[in-house]
């Protein structure tokens, strides 16, 4: 391995270096800035914002003996950050800068990781493909002409194309694990409240949370081991000590995972099914359990999430006023500077939820739609939790579909909407789920989904790392190679 | 026809906890602007609220004052609306599960005593305050200072249940005093410390359902929920009477003009889209911490009211006085000597009060100097009648300043009490034998001169007679005048 290739090591690999002294804290975040790093940056546009000096004077912080010593981090544009703008992907944050580090940034930092800059993300993290950015689309790496994924495009391009190691993402209905799945590497939504929210840029608060993106499940595991557990900030978090992940390569043998193939008898791409097969093959093989049954807790899923996401996010966003930070519209009156400074300053997709979920709470409408979401929520929940009393897992699929090209769905909110019915049971019922790349179909990434109840990452870590240990993970996709001419040249 | 005021009060009280209700930002007034902030506080992006376990004890020790039922569980919402002075454009309340409902405040009008029934209290978080626009050369600019934003506040809505405006005064000044007695406000209705909006309606006498309400606002003093509720009958009474009807609308008061203004009608009214707020977990108060609450609660200030009447025979207005705070009223019972509840009541009334105001004193500032234990040392003293009045008065104006018990003031400034007959009587002899006309008028039965010699014996002791005593010895030396 060259030299010049010190960031494509996993981030494990790159601490031990540097705690070691074998590496210079800041040297892997700068190699993947150099030469090619900068011409796949160019075409794919997965930062935001990156400074080099905001580098070095990170890396020179940077405890040596972290977890993390000298790893670089990529942050999606919602994360807030001292030495970064943090935008949202929106321009009503205008040149708004964050006086505080949210928990996370603050953990990583804490563990030596290195900062290089914020990832691009649909606006306000509404939106599945990162067309909603208000900088400007990110591309998926694999194929120019498809979108990475969303909201969460930008960080897991970048660990795709090989910018970072690591990086960080939101998941409030899939918004890390689609775009994992799309780009080809692991990305993990956390049990509901075991990651710090403080200072993540709130979409839909009770869905929210912090994501990891890795190429290696040891690396999502040392992230997790970093980033979770109690933080005095955030009153939503789960009690007690966070899950215990450092068994994440004991093997799957004995493990029962559930297989509910009745969800993917229509509408599902051949390829998603064929990489379904040959993870519950994989499994198997390691001596876990299939255990097929019907679940159809997708039925009303969407229309639950869509109601309950944007109904907090009308009140989340409520904030971005024009009055303390951010874009001011000139107006002459309070209600003009209102319209004016939120009708320039939202995007499209940001203006449509925050009008559904005005809607959904108004006088005359709230029990119709919000009090009525609420209550199929519990029953969503109810039925993940009786699904997990017969497996101590489910594999299903992240996305009914493989990439998609950009602009293909942008006019059509609906079906942009529908390709979440996957992922958005694991927010709506606060569970775990872990998106695992199973390699290249056509050219394009196609990805699983692993389920569990609450608390259950080392079980999720453990059946990744088996479908690793088939070398369906981990390894650079193929045709994925630092020095190359990659297929997705237009 | 006779019109009936239906009057339901919706209070306002700011906790004084050390920090905010959901931040670690000092909670204090009249800091610079914009001083008192925080990323919460100021809703910046990502910031998330974290609850202040003080001011839920403030709230449970209202709740568990009043007799309200305290709700195990409670749940905080969003009630949202877009203001300037507002942080993130909703306010952090409850809504459909507060954390106490029922309960009543005690109160007496026109010395007849009510209990008033209450519907609810809630925690919220208070707002910034807004600077309305200022010139700014060729502008007009609006400023904000959110060292208020966050305060803890208890919101505490009565049922409509007062009929008049001195109802409300009397409930709004037994509120104040509560929240004082039980430590959890100081009440200032001045630095907004305690508001009042308040919901009136006219229904004809006897008649029991309500009429239209109208609600107003901006009643900043106790006085001022008095004038504002009276002119707002008196508004509604003419409409009334006229034949016209009430409109739903929320007015505000101008105090400087005694007038009503209209703010918003009812086709404006705000639809607040209240939902549960998800940074928050449901309020907890288990069943052993209420116990502990209640069981902590003092003697509220209407019970040891009524018991300063009865136990010390006060008179009522007395008993009013002295509960006014917890401090005075626990000095009183310290001090009174046995026996002597009303001996004290007065010298607590007119004498200290008087210096607590002329000095700008708390109870507190005046008690370190004059401990309980003190003062009742001397009350017992003039019980005794042992110090004259003059002379008492004189030992009272040291005692603030000065170590000692009375007899060791009286003899840092060489002042001596006359008082025994050994000294008394000589005086009582010499004025009847310098006074043979008036000592005739009244051996003559001519009652008004026996008090100018009572006044000339005094004169002769230099004050420092016991008047009782003088009449005494008077009277004796007059009647062996009459025998001999």
């Amino acid at each position: 391995m060259s030299a010049t290739a010190t960031w494509q090591r996993p981030a494990r690999a790159i601490a031990a270096d540097v705690r070691a002294g074998r590496l210079a804290p800041g040297d892997a975040a700068e190699s993947g800035f150099d030469g090619p790093g900068a011409r796949w940056e160019h075409d794919v546009h997965a930062t935001l914002s990156t400074d080099a000096a905001a580098r070095s004077r990170a890396a020179a912080k940077a405890p040596k003996e972290g977890r993390l010593a000298g790893v670089p981090v990529l942050l999606k544009d919602n994360l807030c950050t001292l030495d970064h703008p943090t935008t949202c992907g929106s321009r009503i944050l205008g040149s708004w800068r964050s006086p505080y580090d949210a928990t996370v940034v603050r953990r990583l930092r804490e563990a030596g990781a290195v900062i290089v800059g914020k990832g691009n993300m649909d606006e306000f993290a509404m939106g599945s493909s990162t067309e909603f950015s208000a900088f400007g689309p990110t591309r998926n790496p694999f194929d120019l002409a498809r979108v990475p994924g969303g909201s969460s495009g930008g960080p897991a391009a970048a660990v795709a194309y090989g910018l970072v190691p690591l990086a960080l993402g939101s998941d409030t209905g899939g918004s890390v694990r689609q775009p994992a799945a799309f780009c080809g590497v692991l990305g993990l939504k956390p049990t509901y409240g075991r990651l710090s929210r403080y200072g993540l840029v709130a979409f839909g608060s009770s869905l929210d949370q912090v994501g990891i993106f890795a190429r290696h499940v040891g690396d999502v595991a040392e992230a997790y081991v970093v980033l979770a557990g109690a933080d005095p900030f955030d009153a939503s978090m789960r009690e007690g000590p966070a899950p215990d992940v450092s068994a994440w390569d004991a093997g799957v043998a004995g493990l029962r995972f559930g297989w509910p193939s009745n969800l993917w008898k229509d509408g599902v791409d051949e390829a998603i099914v064929d990489a379904l097969e040959r993870a519950a093959g994989a499994l198997e093989r390691a001596g876990a359990t299939r255990v097929p049954f019907e679940f159809l807790p997708g039925a009303f899923s969407v229309a639950t999430y869509y109601l309950l996401a944007t109904a907090e996010a009308s009140s989340n966003l409520a904030r971005f006023d024009g009055v303390r930070y951010g874009h001011r519209a000139a107006a002459d009156e309070l209600s003009a500077l209102y319209a004016r400074t939120r009708g320039e300053g939202f995007g499209p997709e940001v203006r449509r939820r925050i009008l559904l979920g005005t809607y959904a709470l108004s006088a005359g409408y709230h029990d119709q739609f919000y009090a009525k979401a609420q209550r199929a929520r519990t029953r969503i929940a109810r039925e993940y939790a009786e699904a997990f009393a017969r497996c101590d897992l489910l594999l299903m699929p992240t996305t009914p579909t493989p990439p998609f090209k950009l602009g293909e769905k942008t006019d059509d909110p609906l079906a942009m909407y529908l390709s979440d019915v996957f992922t958005i049971g694991a927010n709506l019922a606060g569970i775990p789920g872990l998106s695992v790349p199973m390699g290249l179909a056509s050219g394009l990434p196609v990805g699983v989904q692993l389920l569990g109840p609450a608390d259950a990452e080392p079980v999720l870590l453990r059946a990744a790392r088996a479908l690793e240990a088939e070398g369906r993970v981990g390894d650079i996709p193929t045709g994925y190679e630092w020095e190359f001419t990659w297929p997705g040249k237009r | 026809m006779a019109w009936e005021a239906v009057i339901g009060l919706e209070c306002h009280v700011q906790l004084k906890t050390r920090t905010k209700m959901f931040c670690g930002c000092p909670n204090r007034f009249g800091a610079e602007p914009n001083a008192n902030v925080c990323p919460v506080c100021l809703g910046l992006p990502g910031a998330l609220p974290r609850t202040n376990e003080r001011a839920l004890e403030y709230a449970l020790r209202l709740g568990a004052a009043l007799a309200c039922e305290i709700a195990g569980e409670s749940v905080f919402a969003r009630k949202n609306y877009f203001y300037p002075d507002m942080p993130k454009n909703y306010q952090v309340s409850q809504y459909d599960r507060p954390l106490c409902v029922g309960g009543s405040l005690p109160i007496a009008v026109d010395g007849e005593r009510h209990a008033v029934p209450l519907t609810r209290i809630h925690c919220e978080e208070d707002a910034g305050k807004s600077f309305h626009p200022e010139r700014h050369g060729d502008r007009r600019l609006s400023r904000v200072d959110f060292n208020r934003a966050g305060v803890p506040l208890l919101e505490l809505v009565t049922e409509p249940a007062l009929r008049s405006p001195e109802a409300c005064a009397a409930f709004l000044h037994a509120l104040r005093r509560l929240v004082r007695w039980l430590g959890i406000s100081d009440g200032d209705m001045e630095k907004g410390q305690l508001r009042c909006d308040a919901n009136v309606s006219l229904r004809p006498a006897g008649a029991t359902t309500l009429g239209t309400k109208t609600e107003l606002k901006n009643l900043n003093t106790i006085k001022g929920v008095e004038r504002g509720v009276a002119a707002e009958i008196e508004r509604q009474r003419q409409l009334l009477a006229a034949g016209g009807r009430v409109t739903q609308a929320t007015l505000l008061f101008d105090a400087d003009r005694d007038r009503l203004a209209v703010m918003r009608s009812k086709e404006h009214a705000h639809d607040y889209r209240y939902f549960p707020e998800p940074d928050l977990p449901v309020l907890r108060a288990s069943e052993a911490r209420v116990a502990a609450v209640r069981a902590a609660s003092p003697e509220l200030p209407w019970a040891r009211e009524a018991r300063l009447r009865e136990t010390f025979a006060l008179p009522a207005y007395d008993a009013a006085v002295l509960t006014e705070s917890r401090e005075l009223s626990d000095y009183f019972e310290a001090c009174v000597p046995s026996g002597h509840a009303k001996l004290a009541s007065n010298w607590l009334m007119t004498e200290v009060l008087r210096v607590l105001k002329e000095r700008d004193w708390s109870i507190s500032d005046w008690s370190e100097r004059v401990p309980a234990a003190r003062f009742r040392g001397f009350l017992a003293k003039v019980a005794a009648r042992e110090l004259p009045g003059p002379v008492a008065k004189q030992v009272f104006s040291w005692l603030a300043d000065e170590p000692g018990d009375a007899g060791a003031l009286l003899e840092r400034h060489g002042v001596k009490v006359a008082s025994g007959e050994e000294t008394l009587r000589p005086l009582v002899r010499a004025v009847i034998d310098e006074h043979p006309g008036p000592v005739a008028q009244v051996l003559a039965g001519e009652e008004r001169t026996f008090g100018f010699l009572v006044g000339q014996v005094m004169k002769k002791s230099g004050g420092q007679a016991v008047p009782q005593e003088v009449q005494r010895l008077l009277r004796e030396e007059l009647a062996a005048r009459a025998r001999s």
